[in-house]
């Protein structure tokens, strides 16, 4: 570690390992309710167990990003960070809001929950994925400022590099359009409209420059090869990004009562968006191919160069594969939708924060890698999640295919609960990859407490 | 890529390329507003339907079901879900609710009053008459 600051990333890592277990754990719950339809109801009905399992895939993803930022920040600006007390603090006031969220969604009926919490003050809630009670809403804001100005001075006061400059933008983005949250017009047109602005352009706007950034600074590290080429790569993939996926928020206007240019706008912009993930593959292979050093810890390496892969696979080519209007119009709000959010989520954002733990935490813990037992695990841990990950997307996507025909193509249209009845054997599939994900997700649990003889020299 | 091409110019297209991008999404934001109201049905936003909408809302239907397309795909569409049953059809399913039947997905009782009923019914048949581009392709949504 060459700054001690660094350290406050590790708990935010740990947290968000943790909170990445529960998502899991819901997830499986779920995928199970597809097919046993009464399980654990009335204790947990699904929208329940939904509104936990996404909930914690962001919580835990900002908690990833924030742990990102405090470990990057100071090294990158070759200084110490701001104020270490204040990110321990943001910390706890972070957690524990999330864990208060999480028990009034399991505890708590909804309605009441909102009665609670403000929302006759100001409707926010009940919005997927904004199901957050006013009072977290602002807590995020609070934190996010705080984390905000933490980062922002430690910045200031030293050395400003373009990776940190993106990962500042991506972040200070990712503030500024969760203020849409608050926007709730009882127009319904309005609301899906705006409601896109936090979640469009987060995950295929903002969140895209904090990918890049965490990706190139971990390129750096483990391959040495020449800053200025990295960051290079960095503004070209970052341009590509925003100039496709901007106008490409458009893809979600097409059938919410927005004007039908829409179609237009969004069908050939957001087919460019693949460009910026392929080259984000092509990147990290070529940075690894040209490098000018063995790190010893392989498995950040792999990570890296799967979040390359698997972004592109499940945000580029499945995003596409049904960003047509045309396509659209028949695939919409199916369970190719959910084998694209599943694919891309992961591939993504789950990938590049496990990139980045993956590198920094045996840094954290006094060392430079793992022992190369810890890493076996862990590379097994890549590999049984990653492809579980392939397989449930496979297999939505099939079910997505035979849904959309049954329900919406076939001359004789069978009802939505009809046609799931006959797609249920992929659902049951689904499950299967899902527990083999969990047992991956095990492996990696445990690799953090595998010893073995461990490389000596912390940098 | 070669030395000719730098990363200050790099830089200076992505911060060309987003500002340029950005305000031309702007620009179809503001036209999209004054397009709206001949497409989004806001001429009967009654407070019933603002009320209907905010139960919606408080009983997170869209944990399990779709709006529009967007939501949970655990149930059944219900943007046009007022032109495939009726009014009188869904208030009296979500009074039936749960059904109990084993091993079927169960949506949960939400003891509503009958002006509430009456609201989300409102609201329901508000968003069907959204203009969607013909969006579901057919009434099973």
């Amino acid at each position: 570690m060459q700054y001690k600051s660094q350290a406050v990333a590790k708990p935010y890592f740990v947290a968000a390992i943790g909170l990445f277990v529960g998502q899991i754990v819901f997830g499986l719950i779920m995928g199970l309710q597809y097919v046993v339809g009464d399980f654990l109801f009335p204790a947990l009905p699904f929208n329940v167990a939904r509104m936990v399992h996404t909930n914690l895939l962001i919580v835990w993803l900002l908690f990833g990003f924030m742990g990102a930022a405090y470990y990057m920040v100071p090294e990158e600006s070759e200084t110490e960070l701001y104020s270490p007390k204040l990110a321990i603090g943001l910390f706890w006031i972070f957690l524990v809001a999330g864990a208060l969220t999480i028990l009034g969604y399991l505890f708590v009926p909804y309605a009441t929950l909102a009665e609670m919490t403000g929302n006759d003050i100001l409707a926010t809630m009940g919005r997927e994925f904004l199901e957050q009670p006013l009072l977290t809403k602002i807590g995020i804001v609070i934190v996010a400022l705080g984390f905000l100005f933490n980062i922002s001075m430690t910045m200031l006061k030293g050395r400003k590099t373009a990776i940190s400059m993106v990962l500042l933008l991506g972040l200070w983005g990712l503030a500024i359009f969760f203020l849409f949250s608050f926007y709730n017009p009882h127009n319904l047109v309005k609301d899906k409209y705006y409601w896109w602005w936090v979640v469009h352009l987060w995950v295929e706007g903002v969140w895209e420059l904090i990918l890049g950034a965490l990706l190139a600074f971990v390129l750096i590290k483990v391959t040495g090869v020449d800053r200025e080429v990295i960051e290079k790569w960095l503004y070209v993939i970052i341009t590509l990004t925003l100039v496709t996926g901007i106008i490409g928020t458009g893809h979600h206007y097409y059938w919410i009562g927005a004007p039908e240019y829409w179609q237009w706008w969004g069908s050939v912009f957001s087919a460019l968006e693949p460009i910026p993930f392929f080259a984000m593959t092509v990147f990290a292979f070529n940075m690894v191919n040209r490098r000018r050093r063995e790190h010893p810890n392989k498995a950040a390496v792999l990570w890296a160069l799967g979040t390359g892969v698997m972004a592109f696979l499940g945000a580029g080519v499945w995003g596409f594969l049904h960003t047509l209007a045309p396509v659209n119009y028949y695939t919409h709000g199916s369970q190719i939708t959910a084998a694209h959010g599943h694919m891309a989520f992961y591939g993504a954002y789950v990938m590049v924060v496990l990139t980045l733990i993956s590198y920094a935490m045996p840094i954290l813990r006094g060392r430079a890698a793992n022992s190369p037992r810890a890493q076996v695990l862990e590379m097994w841990s890549f590999w049984l999640m990653t492809i579980a990950m392939v397989f449930i997307t496979l297999f939505l996507t099939a079910a997505g295919i035979l849904q959309v025909w049954l329900q919406r193509i076939s001359t004789a249209p069978l009802s939505f609960m009809a046609t799931q009845d006959q797609i249920s054997l992929f659902y049951w599939l689904r499950e299967i990859s899902g527990v083999i994900f969990l047992i991956g997700l095990v492996i990696y649990l445990i690799s953090f407490f595998v010893k073995g003889e461990s490389r000596v020299g912390a940098q | 890529m070669s030395g000719t091409f730098t990363k200050s110019m790099a830089r200076n297209i992505f911060y060309g390329g987003t500002v340029f991008f950005f305000l031309l999404f702007l620009a179809l934001t503001y036209d999209t507003n004054q397009a709206l109201p001949k497409r989004d049905n806001s001429q009967n936003l009654t407070p019933e339907v603002i009320a209907g909408k905010k139960i919606w809302e408080t009983r997170n239907c869209i944990g399990c079901h779709t709006l529009l397309g967007e939501g949970a795909y655990f149930a059944p569409e219900l943007g046009n879900v007022y032109v495939r049953r009726g009014p009188d059809f869904i208030k009296a399913w979500i009074q039936a609710q749960p059904t109990g039947a084993p091993g079927r997905r169960q949506m949960p009782q939400f003891h509503l009053s009958d002006k509430e009923l009456d609201d989300l019914v409102a609201f329901l048949k508000y968003a069907s008459e959204i203009n969607t581009a013909n969006w579901p392709p057919n009434i099973e949504g």
